[in-house]
């Protein structure tokens, strides 16, 4: 016989014959591949889509000029065209403004619109020019219109020659929809106008966001840039394209990168339990392989033999991960978005785009892991003596080298030095390292656990337990290796579960502590606001703040700060704080320093933990913020007197009292009230007062109480597909124990042939076997939690803070992690007992005549 | 006669009267809606030097510079500047700095043989910020770091440079300005606000650089200048014009142009022609009539041009020639206008007379599919 008919035919064999076993081996690797990939996908789309999105507003510009706050004098404009090797200056006022027929959804309901001056921007960003109707030309400049992309056409159900309403500070305004634009990205919701109208129509009078510059061929950008950032001193910031991207990957990375995380814990998962299918198929087959050398078939092509079934197993598992991969993908985008519903990336619609590279990547991945899990067995069987290895019981010799104590301390020991050093490029990947070689390390570790646990409930209740326990725990202390296999796919599976639910947990407890502690008042008051002008003036103030009913009122004005061209905006906030204990106000981390401590005439603030992270700013310190008037000196020295947390924004947030900002900068004006309602008062009284006011209409009202459900079920929302992929790396566990336990009956039915001859009831075997698999998951689960417990600590008190920069307090969800043990234990018995039966139904005399 | 050249200067001036056209499209169709805007009266007499300044209640307003230039070995170049002033009469109440309120648009052209080709360039900005404005009281125009500035004494002086050509001339005047039309109202159609105020200042002489890739060349010439401001410049039912402004060897200037109708025939018709004494004789719509004498049909369009014509201005008959018959300029990719613009050679009462610019426009058909 030919090898290669050969080797099909004991391929097509075995297959035949564990039909069962090879359809969960690729099901496991398609869906460790179909999550990374999916997953990948999404990201990428989203990731791709927000850059070009940004891309597209941003044009084609050398340079960009920025305020520190998001506003600057448009003095700077005249200037800056005229300056010494600028072709062209292209001034830019770029708002959020909110779609009062929108409000209902209070985390989408902003429409951007660019103030385009479209002489300048012609040159710049084209794209973004409004088309008018035929003959209508003039619309481009005129103060009542505005242009609008197809996609916020739709959102706002409008159309051309319509008339939309929009909130400008405390007042409604109607434009007329001239027109499209020249080309927006599908689904990319923007506006444009005349940047005069805008500033006009939306009260900005006097102010731009930004200005974009294009140099004269032959200018050194480097050097000209140099040149304009000290001109302009530390009022402005020059920004390269180069760092506007920065930016972008900055905003999103460290969400991109967690869920990416998350999908190679699926493949993880994936891909162990298809190593342990491949390495007791192989076990399992030790005799076959024995005869075929015996039958003169080399090592080498018996290796090839092993590698071939492995490749072939990989390959269609991970096509079919592919496959499916995308298909979840793309409906993911469909339903949830981008974003999976978290709402990251607002305002676009990614479409997916099929790269063969990253699909070669995912599909090299999917049978490399594949190829691996069938070498190290394959080796083993390869080396084994043909006489040894055709004897029966020799299985669990065979895995004994696959867990060597050494390597799992290795790992360990690893593990436990990874998760002291720190985040590289701002994302915790040592953090993840240390996870995975946990993972690895209590795997490994298992057989001896088990051996030794087992061997000592042996002794203790060996003796006097009847003939089945001693049976039971003899079998699982005696052949530790095959039963750590099987344990090996709940390990993982349970763990990363328990991991993960102890992080969300633990998050989600911290979140609403924190809830409770940053919205103490009734009700929460702020204008519609546009741009970051405060949009409350003294007079709004004194009406709101006298009105009945209401026993205390804070006002809050909050703004946004640029400190790092490559960085997203930091928020400031001033509010009046509790300068005896500021932690009546701001939920702490620390003790804060008390006021006698701090330093004479240094304005105090309070820091968020991502202040800490990012900026590198320590309490105690001084350092220098971008706040002041902005006739002088824009920069004040501040004294930073405690860190606080922050779940609400992760790229950093600075409060400072309402008073010192008002003396420091002279602006008055206000963003947000809290209103703390008088006894007798009810809620619904004190909003109907605050309507009646002649800008009520413009108010957005919320009760506290709806704004921490709100926040609470964004925050579900965004873990919606962390649940989705715990519940699959359980599954992946569950079919990993039937598969190897499956494989291991089958593999034992001599024993249980034996067994029967001698005496023991067929409902003995079978009450024996639950009772090992029962046994088995049970260690497992205590394993398991055990291995959770402590990735969880890496989760939350490495991961998280490396990436999102917050910290939290751990908090374990008990009741669900005994419910999941429950269910698991069950499941797991169930299934050793359904792969039991098969064993035990066949012919008895058969069975025990196969190995002589 | 250098081909190159010619062609070169007429492609941008048949840019120029495109705007021009548009622009008079516009006014014409919205000057109903508003009354911010000043008509064109006649018996309105020009002042100067206030009227060389913008009128900015007036839609649309234009200085126009068109010359002959010879460097230092002899050679010779074309040149070609306008600046308009546009009001959108949009923006009234809006207070920002930003407010369109006012347009500027600049063009510059260079035809050079030696290059070849012509090389133009232009622009458009809001006037404020100082960076665009036409200012009142003599003529004084910026578009960023384009200026047209005329000096106390009558002097112009034009800087226009970009990256890779440029002019910075002065052009000074020997003769006195010469108002079109009625003392400078000059009518456009039977309506009486359907008008322009119009001088021009032919045989302006010129000395100054021009920068060739970036090079600068000693220059000198002649050149000559139109101002030009209305409101409603074109009849809502006229269909395209005929023009021809020419320069005539023995010193004279002739200028003359008929609007037609839609529904065929004319709808008004001018002509002023100045001999060398400074006399300059006018000619009433009757007296001035156009007879195309050879028609070409586009091969592009499909559109039929009358690119030869016969023009009798009273007793004077003048017979165009073109250098050329192709001379369309079809800009529907940018500003959806197609006409022919072109050199012609000019003979009165059939001795050789100059040379001129005929322009026709409305000849576009549309396309057969």
């Amino acid at each position: 016989m030919k090898s290669v008919s050969l080797s099909r035919w004991l391929l097509l064999g075995e297959w035949r014959a564990h039909i069962l076993q090879v359809i969960v081996a690729i099901m496991a690797i398609a869906i460790g591949i179909a999550l990374g990939y999916s997953i990948h996908l999404i990201n990428t789309a989203a990731f791709n889509e927000f850059s070009a999105a940004s891309k597209n507003l941003s044009g084609q510009s050398d340079l960009q000029v920025h305020g520190r706050s998001a506003f600057f004098d448009e003095s700077l404009y005249p200037m800056l065209a005229k300056y010494e090797g600028v072709a062209l200056a292209n001034p830019v006022l770029e708002l959020d403004v909110v779609m009062p027929n929108k409000l209902q959804n209070r985390n989408d309901h902003k429409l951007k619109i660019v103030g385009l001056d479209m002489f300048r921007a012609t040159q710049i960003s084209p794209d973004l020019l409004g088309v008018p109707v035929e003959g209508k030309r003039l619309d481009g400049l005129a103060d009542d219109a505005i242009f609008l992309s197809p996609a916020a056409m739709e959102w706002l159900q409008v159309e051309q020659g319509d008339v939309l309403s929009l909130n400008a500070g405390l007042q409604t305004i109607t434009l007329r929809v001239a027109g499209g634009l020249v080309r927006a990205r599908s689904g990319q919701r923007i506006a444009v106008m005349d940047i005069g109208a805008a500033q006009w129509r939306f009260q900005q009078l006097g102010l731009l966001s930004r200005i974009e510059l294009k140099l004269k061929h032959g200018v050194n950008h480097a050097a000209f840039k140099a040149e304009l950032t000290k001109q302009l001193g530390d009022q402005y910031l020059v920004v390269e394209v180069t760092d506007q991207e920065t930016r972008i990957a900055n905003m999103s990375r460290a969400y991109r990168v967690n869920l990416n995380m998350l999908a190679l814990v699926a493949l993880f998962t994936g891909a162990f339990l298809v190593f342990s299918t491949q390495a007791l198929s192989v076990i399992r087959r030790r005799q076959q392989f024995a005869m075929l050398r015996v039958l003169g078939f080399t090592r080498r092509q018996l290796l090839r033999q092993i590698v071939l079934e492995g490749a072939l197993l990989g390959m269609i598992g991970s096509l079919l991960g592919l496959g499916l991969g995308y298909a979840i993908a793309a409906m993911a985008i469909q339903f949830l978005g981008g974003d999976l519903g978290s709402n990251f990336f607002p305002g676009i619609k990614p479409s997916i785009d099929f790269n063969p590279l990253a699909a070669l990547t995912f599909f090299l991945i999917g049978l490399g892991v594949t190829v691996l899990g069938s070498m190290a067995p394959a080796f083993e069987a390869v080396r084994a003596k043909p006489a040894l290895a055709l004897r029966s019981g020799s299985e669990d010799a065979a895995l004994s080298k696959l867990s060597t104590p050494w390597f799992a301390m290795f790992c360990l020991m690893l593990a436990m030095l990874f998760t002291q050093l720190p985040p590289v490029f701002e994302l915790p990947i040592f953090g993840y390292l240390a996870i995975a070689l946990l993972l690895i390390g209590g795997i490994a570790l298992m057989p001896r656990f088990a051996a030794r646990i087992f061997t000592s409930l042996q002794n203790v209740w060996g003796a006097q337990a009847g003939a089945m326990v001693t049976l039971v725990l003899a079998r699982l202390a005696n052949a530790p290796n095959q039963a750590a296999i099987a344990l090996g796919g709940i390990l993982a599976s349970f763990s990363l579960m328990v991991a993960m639910a102890i992080m969300v947990t633990s998050f989600r407890v911290s979140v609403d502590g924190w809830l409770t502690h940053v919205l103490p008042a009734d009700l929460y008051v702020r204008t519609v606001s546009v741009g970051d002008q405060g949009g409350f003036q003294l007079s709004e103030q004194k009406a709101m703040a006298g009105l009945s009913g209401f026993e205390r009122v804070d006002f809050f004005r909050t703004q946004q700060l640029r400190l790092d061209p490559g960085r997203p905006e930091i928020m400031l906030i001033a509010r009046p704080i509790d300068s005896i204990d500021p932690r009546n106000t701001l939920p702490m981390v620390d003790d804060a320093m008390t006021p006698t401590v701090l330093p004479e005439g240094v304005t105090p603030i309070w820091v968020s933990e991502a202040m800490v992270d990012l900026y590198g700013y320590r309490p105690g310190e001084k350092v220098s913020l971008p706040i002041g008037k902005a006739a002088d000196t824009v920069f004040n020295e501040f004294v930073v007197a405690g860190v606080w947390r922050d779940y609400g924004r992760q790229f950093g947030a600075v409060q400072m009292q309402l008073a010192d900002y008002q003396r420091l900068t002279g602006d008055t004006s206000v963003n947000n009230l809290a209103v703390w309602l008088g006894s007798g008062a009810t809620l619904d009284a004190a909003m109907a007062n605050l309507r009646q006011l002649p800008f009520g209409d413009a108010l957005e009202i919320s009760k506290s109480r709806d704004m921490r459900a709100l926040s609470l079920e964004i925050f579900d929302r965004s873990f919606a597909v962390t649940y989705l992929l715990e519940i699959v790396a359980v599954v992946i566990g569950l079919l990993g124990v039937g598969a190897s336990f499956s494989a291991q009956t089958l593999a034992r039915a001599k024993e249980f042939g034996m067994l029967r001859h001698i005496g023991v009831m067929r409902r003995q075997v079978l009450v024996m076997l639950a009772a090992e698999g029962g046994l088995l998951t049970a260690m497992g689960i205590v394993l398991g939690f055990v291995l959770g417990w402590a990735i969880s600590l890496i989760l939350v008190f490495i991961v998280n803070p490396q990436s999102f920069h917050w910290t939290m307090q751990l908090h374990l969800p008990w009741g669900w992690l005994t419910m999941v043990a429950v269910i698991m234990l069950v499941s797991a018995a169930m299934t050793a007992l359904i792969a039991g039966r098969r064993a035990v139904s066949g012919n008895v005399i058969r069975a025990v005549r196969e190995d002589w | 006669m250098n081909m190159s050249k010619r062609w070169g200067q007429y492609d941008l001036l048949s840019l120029i009267r495109m705007i021009i056209l548009l622009f008079s499209l516009f006014a014409a169709n919205t000057l109903a809606e508003t009354s911010r805007l000043m008509p064109v009266v006649p018996g309105h007499a020009l002042t100067f030097p206030h009227d060389y300044g913008a009128h900015q209640d007036f839609r649309i307003e234009w200085w126009y510079m068109t010359g002959w230039l010879e460097t230092e070995d002899k050679k010779p170049l074309g040149f070609q500047v306008t600046f308009f002033r546009y009001a959108t009469d949009q923006n009234h109440d809006n207070p920002s700095r930003f407010a369109a309120k006012y347009l500027i648009i600049a063009h510059v052209a260079l035809s050079d043989p030696a290059a070849g080709k012509l090389m133009h360039a232009e622009k458009t900005a809001r006037e404020g910020f100082e960076l665009a404005y036409a200012k009142p009281g003599n003529t004084d125009v910026k578009l960023d770091e384009w200026t047209l500035v005329r000096e106390e004494n009558g002097r112009y002086l034009v800087d226009m440079r970009t990256e890779d050509f440029g002019l910075q001339l002065a052009l000074t005047p020997t003769q006195k300005v010469l108002l079109q039309g009625e003392n400078g109202f000059s009518r456009k159609g039977l309506e009486p606000e359907q008008a322009s105020y119009y001088y021009s200042e032919p045989h302006l002489r010129v000395t100054g650089t021009v920068l060739r890739q970036s090079k600068p060349v000693a220059v000198s010439g002649s050149a000559w200048l139109d101002h030009e401001w209305s409101t409603a410049y074109l009849d809502p039912n006229a269909d395209g014009w005929d023009w021809v402004g020419a320069n005539l060897d023995d010193g004279s200037a002739l200028m003359a142009f008929q609007i037609r109708g839609k529904k065929g025939g004319k709808v008004w018709a001018y002509a002023a022609l100045r001999d060398p004494s400074g006399q300059v004789k006018f000619f009433s719509p009757e007296q001035v009539e156009f007879t195309p004498t050879r028609t070409w049909q586009s091969p592009h369009t499909e559109a039929v041009y009358p690119v030869a014509m016969h023009i009798r201005t009273g007793e004077i008959e003048w017979q165009l020639t073109p250098l050329l018959d192709d001379q369309e300029l079809d800009s529907r990719q940018s500003a959806g206008a197609v006409y022919w613009e072109g050199a012609v050679t000019l003979t009165r009462d059939r001795q050789p007379a100059g040379r001129g610019y005929l322009e026709l426009t409305g000849y576009v058909k549309p396309l057969a599919l």
